[in-house]
């Protein structure tokens, strides 16, 4: 068991980045090293160039023996302009006024944007609805020609056109920081902060403005960017400054002048535009990068060809099992690390049995049944294992192989049915879609198909169902449309992860009976998967109760309610003697389950376990059998044998 | 057991909220919901749209008042006599007070009359009328070639990953850092100047010659879609990735719909509410994209009907086409909204 190369922190959870350490992760990146110092580059020639070379800005020709002087090392690297001007002390002279534009809007944009994002985003209410209101309006001015107009009125002034611009982009900042604002106002530590009686001012600046820096620093580059595009566009139509001074945009306007004598003079200021605007973006990706760090990257869901069969069980499919599942591992990926959250799972399901995968949460059983059908998420991959089905391993299969298998053979019911419809298209045409992948009908034929098919799962009125949204139905509604679909492919076996849990109490029950007939009629098997001892005890044939990853304990329901043979499973059956609906009980058993990547050594439960003895933290414990078709993974299972629960 | 509802898997990487929903709507009215919040939609947006345009006006009223100089003083010149100027100055209601003067130029302009340009003395709405088309045949080109060529890059951009998609992803972000005039001087100096192919500046009327106005429309178009393009292609590429990766294409994907479909249809028609959320945005910056593009190709707009007003200070003028450029952006944002209505049955009027 390598347990010990998994990260402790998880792939969940992401610590919020405090400034010193981001600024640290920044500056370990190369990239960000190379643009910091490009700007701190261009900020001293900004200062120092208009000084050094005092006599560009009001040079209105050069020397007339170098007009249009081709680049060389010697004279002029960057040639001259037709005035013989030279074109690279132009650029460093012209640096100046593109800054002081730049920072202006900046400026302009950070103080309207900052504390209004943060006002609506921490009070919310009608403060919340006045700032979005506003930044609405001014998002739908037509920007530059409301600059042109301020232009009018007040002729070369940089201050006046930038401020302007900065007021008119500033919504995008606004928008930014109040929605970064809105999770963090409602964490615990914020409202402890309010009730230990500090000021809202105080907290803001304490608790949420350190929080939300991050999104402000990359949203403050892009709006550089955009800035110094606008900022060059104006010089570029001679509004800004006046001629002779040089300026970037006003360089560009220049050779466009002369772009059939001299095309090379729109270059060197455009490339250094364009370069300028590239860095500030990348400077505000590396600092998103920076501040994400902690987050998994997200690489698409690929299964890995099975290398070994590794665990404890790696015997042959059973021969009459609909399904054979051996020595499963799940891992997910985080940062270059593996997780498991499941290890060597090993279970059969009868043809039209219906069979419990029981376990609380992060117990792995989602992951177990996903990857029956290859649609493990995010960067979850089977790692070990065989997955019979058909004659075939479906943990080998394809993507594409697969999706011979999905719907037709394996249908899957979610935990949520409302989120598993496209909520963009209609019922019918949903459910329509998929009758003609499995039975190639005529359209006609699909939709009374369909039709029939919500009258199988007891919908009062198909047709009304079929022409509605998903939005429209209740969450009952919705599971019985969910069902429906899952029938659509005539599946022998169909995968119900956790079918009930979304619904309310008097609709969970009608969702299973309608399961149970539906099975009766089709004798197709059921794979449940619940963590309500309930469900298990009403619908299910046998149970495979999980824990941390592993299976801890299995049998027909019988044997299992009335003499579990695990200290796991007989806790939770002592607090719920008659195996009634649990999900309202407490806890039965004190402590929680170890999250993946924090399985200890030996037996996974012995933190919580009253039988727990030394022998339990030594080494992997076996599941062993424990009777007729019984397994248990416990050293002292025999103790509890004859004990009823 | 604890009441446990997340799922390990959840937990473990993907993502799914849960939301209320409300009760289930009788599917038979449907219909008249819909029509019901269009129309509500359709105020919002008028009563949105005329705030907008009285802060617009205040605002250039505003400014105007902060001017220095004086209009009536401008227009009679150093040699006009007094009487002269205070005619004149009457003439443009500059005796008033401002919010008399306000109330003038409003009622005025609610009557589609701006008044006269300072400099040709002619009506304002006619300069802008004589040039609207030009403008908008610009921007349309340039809005269908940013759609086009954007959910394009986008979708291939998510769909086929690898050295394609970071090709274009890099693109993206060029698209983004070169500015529209740059780009266009470049265009005229490899397209115009080098190869010949195109004219580099000017415009021809559709009336004159359809082929010749197509052909004098094709660079100014190109240099002014570069940034809707990238805008675009990112917005359908997060839309794409963000689609694939819900909770309903994997149940989609796990009853079987088949990977053309999941793409072509689920998918994209996700990406596509993305997309669309951001149409007015890339309106109102080809709009702005336009005065540097007109100014560069010399072209008959909108665009650089204000640059020209700008450098010669007509402000009744530049007035003018700010209003104008207004209701374009509130006419877009509206057949925006009732595209996402149409698109998406879940969007409520907030
Ligand atoms: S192996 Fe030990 S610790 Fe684990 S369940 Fe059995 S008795 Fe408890």
């Amino acid at each position: 068991m390598s347990i010990a190369e998994a990260d402790p922190n998880g792939i969940i959870q992401c610590t919020p980045p405090k400034s010193a350490r981001f600024l640290h992760r920044l500056l370990r990146r190369k990239l960000a090293v190379a643009g910091i110092a490009y700007l701190l580059a261009l900020i001293v020639t900004a200062i120092v160039a208009p000084i050094a070379l005092s006599h560009i800005a009001g040079q209105s020709a050069g020397s007339l023996d170098a007009v249009r002087a081709q680049p060389s090392l010697h004279h002029h690297l960057l040639g001259t302009d037709e005035l013989g001007r030279d074109v690279l002390d132009r650029l460093f002279v012209g640096t100046r006024i593109t800054l002081v534009g730049v920072g202006t809007a900046v400026l302009v944009v950070l103080a309207i944007g900052v504390p209004l994002g943060l006002a609506a985003g921490y009070f919310g209410g009608w403060i919340d609805r006045i700032v979005t209101w506003v930044s609405d309006l001014l998002f739908g001015m037509p920007g530059i020609v409301v600059v042109l107009l301020v232009l009018a009125v007040f002729p070369y002034s940089m201050l006046a056109a930038m401020t302007a611009f900065g007021v008119l982009v500033s919504p995008a900042m606004i928008r930014v920081v109040r929605v970064s604002v809105l999770p963090i106002e409602r964490e615990l530590y914020i409202a402890a902060a309010r009730a230990a009686g500090l000021s809202r001012p105080y907290i803001i600046v304490r608790h949420v403005l350190p929080r939300v820096s991050g999104a402000i620093i990359v949203q403050t580059s892009v709006m550089a960017g955009l800035s110094l595009i606008a900022q060059s566009g104006l010089c570029f139509l001679g509004l800004l400054v006046r001629s002779p001074a040089p300026s970037w945009g006003g360089m560009v306007a220049d050779g466009l002048q002369l772009i059939i004598q001299d095309p090379w003079l729109i270059w060197p200021p455009g490339i250094l535009i364009a370069v300028t605007v590239l860095v500030l973006g990348l400077l505000g990706d590396v600092s998103r990068d920076a501040l994400t760090e902690a987050w998994a990257a997200p690489v698409r869901s690929r299964r890995r060809p099975v290398t070994a069969a590794i665990g404890d069980i790696s015997d042959e499919a059973d021969a009459g099992a609909l399904l054979s599942v051996r020595g499963l591992n799940v891992v997910f990926q985080s940062r270059g690390a593996h997780t498991r959250v499941v290890d060597g799972v090993s279970f059969d399901i009868a043809p039209g049995e219906t069979l419990g995968l029981v376990g609380e949460s992060g117990c792995g059983k989602s992951a177990t049944a996903m990857s029956i059908v290859g649609l493990l998420p995010g960067t979850g991959q089977v790692e070990a294992g065989s997955i019979f089905f058909g004659g075939r391993d479906l943990a080998t299969l394809s993507d594409r192989e697969l999706h011979q298998v999905r719907g037709r053979d394996i249908a899957v019911i979610s935990q949520e049915p409302m989120v598993s419809f496209n909520p963009t298209l209609r019922i019918g045409r949903q459910l329509a879609e998929i009758v003609r992948r499995h039975h190639h009908v005529s359209r006609a034929a699909a939709r009374s198909r369909v039709l029939d098919l919500l009258a199988q799962v007891q919908l009062p009125d198909p047709a009304a169902v079929a022409a509605s949204y998903p939005h429209e139905l209740s969450g009952g509604m919705a599971q019985r449309v969910a069902i429906a679909r899952a029938l659509a492919g005539e599946p022998s076996l169909v995968i119900a992860d956790e079918p009930t849990t979304a619904l309310d109490v008097t609709v969970q029950a009608e969702i299973l009976e309608l399961l149970r007939e539906l099975q009766a009629n089709r004798g197709m098997a059921i794979l449940l998967i619940t963590h309500d001892w309930g469900v298990v005890a009403e619908m299910c044939q046998r149970a495979v109760v999980l824990y941390a990853g592993q299976v801890i304990e299995q049998g027909p329901i019988l044997p299992v309610f009335q003499e579990p043979r695990h200290p796991y499973t007989k806790g939770l059956l002592t607090a719920n003697p008659h195996g009634v609906p649990s999900s309202e009980a407490l806890p039965a058993i004190p402590g929680t389950v170890p999250a993946p990547g924090q399985w200890p050594i030996g037996c996974r439960f012995k933190d919580r376990c009253v039988l727990a003895t030394g022998e339990c933290g030594d080494g992997t414990i076996p599941l062993e059998p424990v009777g007729t078709r019984r397994e248990a993974r416990c050293l002292h299972s025999a103790m509890l044998e004859g004990e009823c629960a | 057991m604890s009441n446990v509802t997340t799922e390990d898997v959840q937990a473990a990487g993907g993502s799914t909220v849960m939301v209320p929903r409300p009760p289930a709507a009788a599917a038979h009215r449907i219909g008249s919901f819909v029509d019901s919040r269009l129309t509500g939609l359709v105020l919002k947006r008028t009563a949105t749209a005329i705030v907008l345009l009285m802060v617009v006006s205040v605002l250039s009223f505003v400014l105007i008042s902060l001017t220095p100089g004086d209009e009536a003083r401008a227009i009679v010149g150093l040699g006009g006599t007094h009487e002269q100027y205070l005619h004149v100055r009457a003439e443009l209601g500059l005796d008033k007070s401002p919010p008399e003067q306000y109330w003038q130029w409003l009622t005025r302009a609610v009557h589609g009359n701006f008044g006269e340009t300072l400099t040709t003395s002619e009506p304002v709405t006619s300069s802008i009328q004589t040039r609207l088309g030009v403008t908008i045949s610009l921007t349309v080109g340039s809005m269908i070639l940013s759609f086009v060529l954007g959910v394009l890059f986008g979708v291939i951009s998510a769909v086929r990953g690898g050295v394609t998609g970071r090709l274009l992803d890099a693109l993206g972000v060029l698209g983004f850092a070169v500015p529209s005039f740059w780009l266009a001087a470049v265009l005229i100096t490899i397209f115009a100047v080098k190869l010949g192919w195109l004219p580099s500046t000017g415009y021809v009327s559709p009336s004159v010659s359809l082929g010749q106005w197509l052909q004098s429309l094709v660079l100014p178009v190109l240099a002014l879609s570069i940034g809707g393009i990238a805008a675009i292609a990112k917005q359908a590429r997060d839309g794409m990735l963000e689609a694939l990766a819900s909770e309903h294409i994997r149940a989609a994907r796990a009853s079987g719909v088949s990977p053309t479909s999941i793409i072509f249809r689920h998918a994209l028609r996700g990406a596509a509410l993305r997309v669309i959320a951001v149409t007015g945005w890339i309106a109102i910056s080809l709009l702005g994209g336009a005065v540097f593009v007109e100014s560069v190709f010399a072209i008959p707009g909108l665009g650089s009907l204000a640059v020209t007003a700008a450098t010669q200070h007509d402000i009744p003028l530049i007035q003018g086409v700010v209003v104008c450029f207004t209701v374009i952006v509130v006419i877009v944002n509206l057949s925006t909204d009732v595209l996402y209505i149409w698109l998406d049955p879940r969007v409520r009027v907030a």
